[in-house]
């Protein structure tokens, strides 16, 4: 993941708070991942608008913490999803 | 005690009515007629209790789904009642009205299914003279809409060849996925073991073709694959576990851990129109039959992998071994594996063997 690319849930992938497992999850064809907080925090800033490097730098600020540090561990787990295609990557 | 989870996945098998007539159909060869199917009201009551329950998908199949009139209706209570929404069809019977009229009441997902990668191959095998052509139509409307696509190509002796031409006709649909399945021989598929068991140089072939394609095509289309498992030395997790995520739902209501489950003799099944959906699942003596691993014997009893196969798939030591508490014997460390092994290869030879088409029961006066 460069910091210019533009990530965005595909038709068919979406965001879902388990109700009755009280989680966030995300839902795709014939899948469904369990969220922990730093991944759901991740997709709720991916609108198919906004590049990486913008999503990191957002994340950096709320969370107080370093921006390489997250833009390290969001791009793991942002690539694992395309390889998947649970998540679709302009330049 | 086993910790029982609750359920992620429902398969509705809406009605066993469908146009084709594949001879490895998974439904059960005693075939549900329209009038004992539930009525609209009943499922959406069912897809309500299983949103409840903690189902997340929700599998729409058949029979041909495309069968049921009140197929719009029912994906809408689906998603009313939270389901991400998969629709499991030939897709005869779909057509471009009805494709949009599904988009319109949410459907989520499409998952197509091909029985050949010629008109020759899939009408032989779909017993439906007219079917591919139609199914080329339906997936470009599919296209046309932009739901998000899974080709499902069910394999074995006569079409596995066609393997290379299935990925290439998945990336030409623009499908997100491909499911390779080879026959499992359950329901009618066990009928026709002598026409469809793959030979073992064909097996070991698309495990070939298939970790090729998955290097490839890395990041454009994913490949779920499901090998011959009569060749393999270990088990296939059937469901995940007995009764540990899925659930399945068949026409008249029965409630069922898996599609085959009404071969095993000695089990009954509880019907949503008589008891709760969360109860049947939790306290239904069809889930807790096989639950966990107090059931087992041995090897599986003192296995290492217990917990990772649980014995493999239990309608098939019951298909096999005429006992459903044995060892799959697809397992290399059943006493009947290399039995198994054998009538793979000897039933692999017999190409002069004719289809035995999945047919509907004539109308009796009972």
């Amino acid at each position: 993941m460069k910091p210019a690319d533009i990530p965005a849930l595909p038709r068919g992938v979406r965001l879902h708070f388990d109700r009755v497992r009280e989680t966030w999850v995300l839902l795709a064809p014939e899948r469904a991942l369990t969220l922990d907080a730093v991944g759901h925090a991740i997709l709720s800033e991916v609108d198919g608008q906004r590049s990486f490097g913008e999503i990191t730098q957002m994340l950096a600020e709320k969370y107080e913490a370093p921006p390489e540090q997250i833009a390290q561990d969001s791009a793991g787990f942002l690539s694992a999803l395309r390889d998947r295609r649970f998540l679709d990557v302009t330049a | 005690m086993t910790q029982i989870n609750p359920p992620i996945a429902m398969l509705a098998e809406l009605t066993h009515r469908c146009p084709l007539s594949c001879p490895y159909c998974s439904n059960p060869l005693e075939l549900t007629r329209q009038e004992r199917e539930l009525d609209t009201a009943t499922w959406v009551d069912v897809f309500r209790q299983a949103g409840d329950l903690g189902v997340l998908q929700l599998h729409l199949s058949g029979g041909e789904p495309a069968s049921r009139r009140d197929l719009t209706e029912l994906v809408a209570g689906a998603r009313e009642a939270g389901l991400y929404t998969n629709l499991i069809t030939s897709g005869i019977g779909l057509t471009e009205r009805r494709l949009r009229e599904l988009d319109a009441a949410g459907l989520d997902h499409v998952q197509l299914s091909l029985q050949g990668t010629d008109p020759a191959m899939a009408d032989e095998i779909g017993g439906y003279r007219g079917g591919f052509a139609r199914k080329m139509q339906v997936a470009e409307w599919i296209g046309e809409i932009g739901f998000p696509l899974t080709l499902n190509a069910v394999l074995h002796r006569r079409n596995l060849h066609q393997l290379p031409r299935a990925i290439e006709m998945a990336e030409e649909m623009g499908a997100r996925r491909i499911e390779v399945a080879t026959v499992q021989f359950h329901g009618w598929a066990l009928e026709n073991r002598d026409a469809l068991m793959p030979t073992r140089e064909q097996a070991r072939e698309a495990t070939r073709l298939v970790a090729e394609a998955r290097a490839r095509l890395k990041g454009r289309l994913v490949i779920d694959y499901v090998p011959a498992d009569y060749h393999e030395d270990l088990p296939k997790r059937c469901m995940g576990g007995w009764g540990s995520s899925g659930l399945n739902v068949i026409p008249d209501g029965q409630v069922l851990p898996c599609h085959a489950a009404q071969s095993i003799p000695h089990l009954s099944f509880d019907n949503v129109s008589e008891r709760p959906l969360r109860e049947i699942w939790y306290e239904g003596a069809a889930f807790n039959a096989y639950r966990g691993t107090d059931w087992m014997q041995e090897p599986c009893k003192s296995c290492e992998r217990r917990e990772i196969d649980f014995g493999g798939c239990r309608c098939q030591a019951m298909a096999i071994l005429g006992d459903p508490d044995a060892t799959d014997p697809v397992c290399v460390k059943s006493p009947h594996h290399g039995v198994l092994q054998a009538s793979a290869d000897a039933h692999a030879t017999r190409d002069d063997a004719a289809l035995v088409y999945r047919s509907m029961p004539q109308k009796t006066n009972a």
